[in-house]
């Protein structure tokens, strides 16, 4: 982890706005401090339930966008599903909020201007927008492929198609765009747009093959993965996944500190929810000689 | 008047009575993001094992009413890591740390306990003893008082005379004071209260444990029930052993509550999961409890909720204590 002046903080915010978006909520706050500190991908956390709540762990989103009013303000989109998110989903303007951010890796953004795929899922496209802006900026071309299981659960269609060169919509039922998986329509996409970047964020089982198909055509991918948290900060240790570092070390990771955006082709998502045998400190595992004490 | 905040283990002096718990402030680094580590009254370490150690398979952590269950299975960079890179960190930024030390064999703490002999600026050595005895199929060090004790021996034996000992116990036993007792006679200077209860969880969704490992550690404000009691039986079985209180403290007055059970000392733990500075906080409105009470020091309230005669009035200060250092329970405003 690196110390910088552009670390995390810890807030009291204030809820601006709670909007319905189809079947996911949209909730902003007023949070000048992180919005300041804000880069695409990164993601905040707030508690849930109020002060004598009975629920510990801290819910963790992915930023949407951050916006200059009211000194900066912070928007996350989710899906009310559970005590937590049904008690965010029933906040009004002006109420408070404990927020920590932002936490965790950004997306990294090429140093030259490249044709940029961005691939979402659900209320998993949320971070992609504050991307394309950021790629925009940087000259490059932006294609959008959004999916979701049904018209509803496609969070930012409208969005991918005013910002993006183009935009790929597909749905399970068919209620929207083409009917199939969202990586159906991958491959037509990548050789038409030309792609040469991927930004994915989506469950795991599609960041997987998203990563197997970028491979065939030697195409960098960073994957934004969406496993559970219960603290965000990296010391509840819960959010792990095994993922290989340049060393060629598997390690067991923390997707709150060293992700969530992980170079896609060094996580082994076959073996998320496992631990690896070759993974550093597995049972069995034995030191090398030299080398593993800086390891880890 | 502010109250005086300071607690004292013989050798060892803190600012304040309360401590990061083992295992929920990761190094350091993760807490120093929101708080000034420095200001808490101790950093106790993630369990420290010889070798790196993955842990578990996710998912590890479930939410339960007031409590988490985990089964994280004790990951963690291992001794050498830890003396090289996470205790100089801490000790740069004028974190005071009790070393949380685990062990699969009775010998794996002894040479742990070595190893810390020789690295300067730790404080004191806690031995977590809920793990997995490689030598007994598997039964947690911390069930059987005897085992208890043997590694409480073997880890005085290798440490270095001046480092104090916590032997941190578990509550799942049917008499947590027999345990106490033995870790006491096999030389521990203090004893830290609670660990983990067994807990487990099921997704009724999935029809499946909740937990990789099926069962895991409740913590949280759901076991302080469990962690009060456990404080109150041992304090009064040893008037004269440090305790720190650990299980589920969120605010001050919970922190008041382990201390008038008699606690010496306070573990913050997952309230840490919760809110980041939550320890810093604990400091705070420890201090606000104990001025609203008029107490003029920590001292003052430790075990108070005791009958009289539980290291009371009337009891000579210098026969108590840790190391010839009077023992609290002298109460100055009855």
């Amino acid at each position: 982890m690196i110390e910088t002046a552009a670390g995390p903080v810890q807030v009291r915010a204030t809820v601006l706005t709670l909007r319905r978006v189809d079947a996911y909520h949209a909730l902003t706050l007023v949070a000048p401090a992180i919005a300041t500190r804000f880069r695409p991908g990164q993601f905040v956390t707030v508690a849930v339930g109020g002060p004598e709540t009975s629920m510990l762990g801290r819910r963790a989103f992915v930023v949407h966008d951050v916006r200059p009013d009211h000194g900066g303000t912070v928007e996350f989109v989710f899906e009310a599903l559970g005590p937590g998110t049904r008690w965010l989903a029933a906040l009004r303007a002006r109420d408070t909020l404990d927020a920590v951010g932002p936490l965790g890796r950004p997306f990294p953004v090429p140093k030259n201007p490249s044709r940029c795929l961005l691939l979402g899922v659900g209320y998993g496209s949320a971070p992609l927008f504050a991307l394309a802006t950021k790629l925009t900026d940087r000259a490059c071309s932006v294609d959008f492929v959004l999916g979701g299981p049904s018209a509803d659960r496609v969070f930012g269609a409208l969005s991918a198609r005013r910002s993006g060169r183009s935009a790929t919509i597909t749905t399970a039922d068919g209620s929207l765009g083409a009917r199939g998986p969202v990586t159906a329509m991958l491959e037509q996409v990548i050789r038409e747009a030309r792609t040469e970047v991927i930004y994915a964020s989506a469950p795991v089982p599609v960041l997987r093959d998203v990563t197997a198909l970028a491979a065939r055509y030697a195409i960098p991918v960073q994957a934004s993965v969406d496993v559970p948290m219960a603290c965000g900060i990296g010391v509840c240790m819960g959010c792990v996944l095994p993922v290989t570092g340049t060393d060629g070390i598997t390690r067991i990771v923390r997707a709150c500190v060293d992700g969530p955006v992980f170079r896609a082709d060094l996580v082994r998502w076959d073996d998320v929810g496992t631990i690896p045998f070759d993974a550093l400190g597995a049972p069995g595992w034995k030191p090398k000689a030299e080398g593993h004490l800086h390891a880890g | 008047m502010p109250a005086d905040m300071r607690a004292r283990l013989g050798p060892l002096e803190l600012p304040n009575p309360v401590l990061a718990a083992a295992g929920c402030a990761g190094a350091g680094r993760e807490l120093a993001q929101f708080i000034d580590v420095a200001r808490v009254g101790a950093i106790i370490s993630k369990s420290i094992m010889t070798e790196p150690r993955t842990g578990n398979p996710a998912p590890r952590l479930a939410e339960t009413p007031s409590g988490l269950l985990n089964s994280v299975g004790l990951q963690g960079p291992g001794i050498d890591a830890f003396l090289q890179r996470d205790l100089p960190w801490l000790l740069s930024h004028g974190a005071r740390v009790v070393v949380s030390i685990a062990g699969q064999t009775v010998r794996e703490y002894g040479a742990l306990a070595a190893r810390l002999s020789d690295a300067a600026g730790v404080s004191a050595v806690e031995i977590n003893l809920s793990c997995p005895n490689a030598e007994d199929a598997g039964r947690l060090f911390a069930l059987d008082p005897t085992t208890a004790g043997s590694v409480v021996a073997a880890v005085r034996a290798s440490l270095r005379h001046d480092l104090p000992v916590f032997a941190k116990l578990s509550p799942d036993v049917t008499d947590i004071v027999a345990v106490a007792g033995t870790c006491v006679a096999a030389g521990a200077d203090g004893l830290s209260l609670i660990n983990v209860v067994l807990g487990m969880a099921i997704d009724p969704a999935t029809m499946r444990p909740a937990l990789a490992g099926a069962y895991g550690g409740l913590s949280g404000p759901a076991v302080r029930p469990v962690a009060v009691r456990c404080v109150w039986q041992v304090a009064e079985a040893f008037p004269d052993v440090p305790i720190i209180g650990t299980g589920g403290v969120r605010t001050g007055r919970d922190a008041l509550e382990l201390l008038l059970a008699g606690a010496w000392m306070i573990g913050v733990g997952t309230a840490i999961m919760h809110d980041p500075s939550a320890c810093s906080r604990v400091v705070r409105e420890l201090e606000e409890e104990l001025a609203a009470i008029g107490a003029d020091q920590v001292a003052d309230i430790i075990g108070r909720a005791h009958p009289r005669g539980y290291g009371g009035p009337g009891r000579p200060p210098a026969l108590g204590g840790f190391r010839g250092v009077a023992s609290p329970g002298q109460y100055s405003n009855t």
